[in-house]
């Protein structure tokens, strides 16, 4: 594994944006043409800066679910991302503009290797996987989704967090010129959402960077979100720039903003309703205007894996 | 004339109602040429346009449900519900906005459309009720009697489909004639249609309220008007009873407007 200290002066400081984003696109390409020519991967994972490129050495996973994937319009158009407005179709509307570049991911708390990290140093350690998995939103609605992302636990285990880190917290980038749903109120910004480590370095969490194939769109989180698939959507916080390891359980935004309505665990658990609604069905998007809900799943179907992390904890109480 | 209109339109914040064509053949056509003119012309072209408009958005969402104008996204069955109860909530506020307006204005022709605007108000939340029935809850009875039960937001929904039936189905002059007052107090509760609308709009939504609060404030506006209305009326009612007695005892005449309390 590949471990880097961040440099005193970023490169990005010296050089203008332009040569510098090209040089990186020139040592990139040269990258990929090398590893093409030893028929075998030098570099670990990259995102092209390009969005309709195609995300190259992606590994599939045993994790993946064999059902059908939603279409990548369906993926792509309806979304919650107040970030960018609050509407299902805000979100793809409102991002166009969206620059996910430079980006830099900043590592703290509880750990042996902290600092700030360019995104493409941040992923390249790792294999990119393919990760279909499902995703059961809190409004009960669900897709699923092929994802293309790194393992979360290979990451925190990069980093080398200490005993004291009983949990990791995650924000959002906080630009309200960049993104203009930070212009309401609607939720206190920056986003952000926590796991414990115990979840945090469970196999099947991710950090996702791509869908379909592709880097992610800005709808989706680009560049760089988490997915948590036995959770609702809204623990996978999306446009990560900072992680932290930290002792005791993090606030998070949708806690903070309904407490009785939204917990901290977000287990998807169809046993446990939304005071509003009801959480033992789901309505799959794409099945058609005649299409019954489906059954949610305890876990979202994940509970194989997933449940001994919650044994003899009040899921009623801790939802 | 002026007498005789307000008669008429003593039925003073009814929804669906409005003078019969009946009333409106009691004068004699060669003593009001011009009045049978614009009534015709309300019957036979107004009424027809009117009638036309208030289709507009529910022929929209089957013309985008075949994505020939637009399409209805990723979840046709959340957007075809929303957009029936979006104007179920318009309508509404617009059959809401005829008698204010019509006093404001003094378009009393404006009344001829109010039982139109009313039947559309019942016809776009019954879209959305069947919406929800058979496309999202696929008619499947334990679910939706639990989620009437159970929802708050629902329950207070389907409290407001209940009078909007209520209302719909006495909406004809016949009946409006044979329940004479009851048929009034059964309509005065539009007001409570209303609150119950934008309550059932406000706690559906996640956490943006923004919308149901534009909702709220017409609302408001629109109910405000009718109870400053009200109080005014029945202060001037005061006004008229009060002076009644000291002018017989005492000899003066008192004006009683200048002791009573002004409100407007």
């Amino acid at each position: 594994m590949l471990i880097r200290k961040p440099p005193d002066i970023r490169s990005s400081e010296i050089t203008g944006e332009q040569n510098y984003l090209d040089r990186r696109r020139f040592l990139r390409d040269g990258a990929i043409a090398a590893s093409a020519l030893l028929a075998g991967p030098v570099y670990g994972a990259v995102i092209p800066v390009d969005r309709q490129a195609t995300l190259s050495d992606v590994a599939s996973s045993d994790f993946s679910t064999a059902e059908e994937p939603n279409s990548f319009e369906d993926v792509s158009t309806y979304n919650n991302y107040y970030e960018f407005g609050t509407g299902k179709g805000d979100p793809a509307a409102n991002s166009q503009e969206f620059e996910p570049r430079p980006w830099s991911i900043e590592v703290s708390g509880h750990a042996e290797t902290t600092g700030r990290f360019d995104l493409e140093d941040f992923v390249k350690p790792y294999q990119l996987e393919e990760r279909i998995y499902r995703m059961r939103c809190v409004e009960a609605w669900s897709m699923v989704i092929p994802w293309v992302g790194i393992p979360l636990a290979e990451v925190i285990r990069r980093f080398k967090p200490t005993s004291n880190a009983r949990f990791v917290a995650f924000e959002t980038l906080h630009d309200p010129k960049r993104m203009p749903g930070q212009g309401s109120r609607v939720l206190d910004w920056p986003y952000r959402e926590g796991l414990t480590i115990a979840e945090a370095t469970h196999p099947l969490a991710i950090l996702a960077v791509g869908v379909y194939g592709k880097a992610l769109p800005n709808a989706n989180g680009a560049p760089i979100r988490l997915v948590v698939p036995w959770k609702y959507g809204f623990k996978g916080i999306k446009g990560i720039v900072k992680m932290s390891f930290v002792e005791s359980q993090p606030a998070t935004s949708w806690e903070m903003a309904a407490p009785n309505e939204y917990g901290f665990h977000a287990n998807v658990n169809p046993e446990v309703d939304h005071p509003r609604w009801s959480q033992a069905r789901e309505r799959r998007i794409g099945a058609g205007l005649f299409a019954q809900k489906q059954p949610t799943l305890m876990f979202n179907g994940y509970g194989e894996q997933v449940a001994h992390l919650y044994r003899g904890l009040d899921l009623r109480r801790n939802f | 004339m002026v007498t005789a209109n307000r008669s008429r339109i003593s039925t003073e914040g009814s929804t669906f109602a409005e003078t019969s064509d009946d009333d409106a053949c009691e004068i004699a056509p060669e003593n009001r040429p011009w009045q049978v003119t614009v009534l015709t012309q309300i019957r036979f072209i107004w009424k027809p346009v009117v009638f036309a408009l208030c289709l507009v958005p529910a022929i929209l969402v089957v013309t985008d449900a075949f994505e020939v104008t637009g399409d209805l996204g990723a979840n046709p069955v959340e957007a075809i519900q929303d957009r029936f109860g979006i104007w179920g909530l318009r309508f509404i506020m617009i059959t809401l906005t005829v008698t204010p307006l019509r006093v404001i204005t003094g378009w009393n022709w404006l009344l001829r459309f109010r039982r139109m605007l009313g039947l559309f108000t019942f016809f776009y939340v019954l879209m959305h009720f069947l919406t929800w029935l058979i496309l999202d809850q696929s008619l499947l009875m334990s679910a939706i009697a639990e989620d009437i039960v159970e929802r708050p937001f629902i329950t207070i929904g389907f409290t407001a489909f209940l009078l909007l039936i209520a209302m719909a189905a006495t909406s004809t002059n016949g009946l409006r004639r044979r329940m004479g007052k009851r048929w009034q107090q059964l309509h005065y509760s539009v007001y409570l249609v209303g609150l119950l609308g934008v309550w059932h709009f406000w706690w559906q939504v996640k956490l943006d309220t923004s919308d149901p609060a534009v909702y709220a404030a017409i609302l408001t506006v629109l109910l405000g008007s009718r109870l400053h209305r009200y109080l005014k009326r029945k202060r001037k009612r005061a006004e008229r009873d009060v002076p009644v007695q000291p002018v017989i005892r005492t000899g003066i005449r008192q004006d009683a407007s200048s002791t009573a309390p002004e409100y407007d």
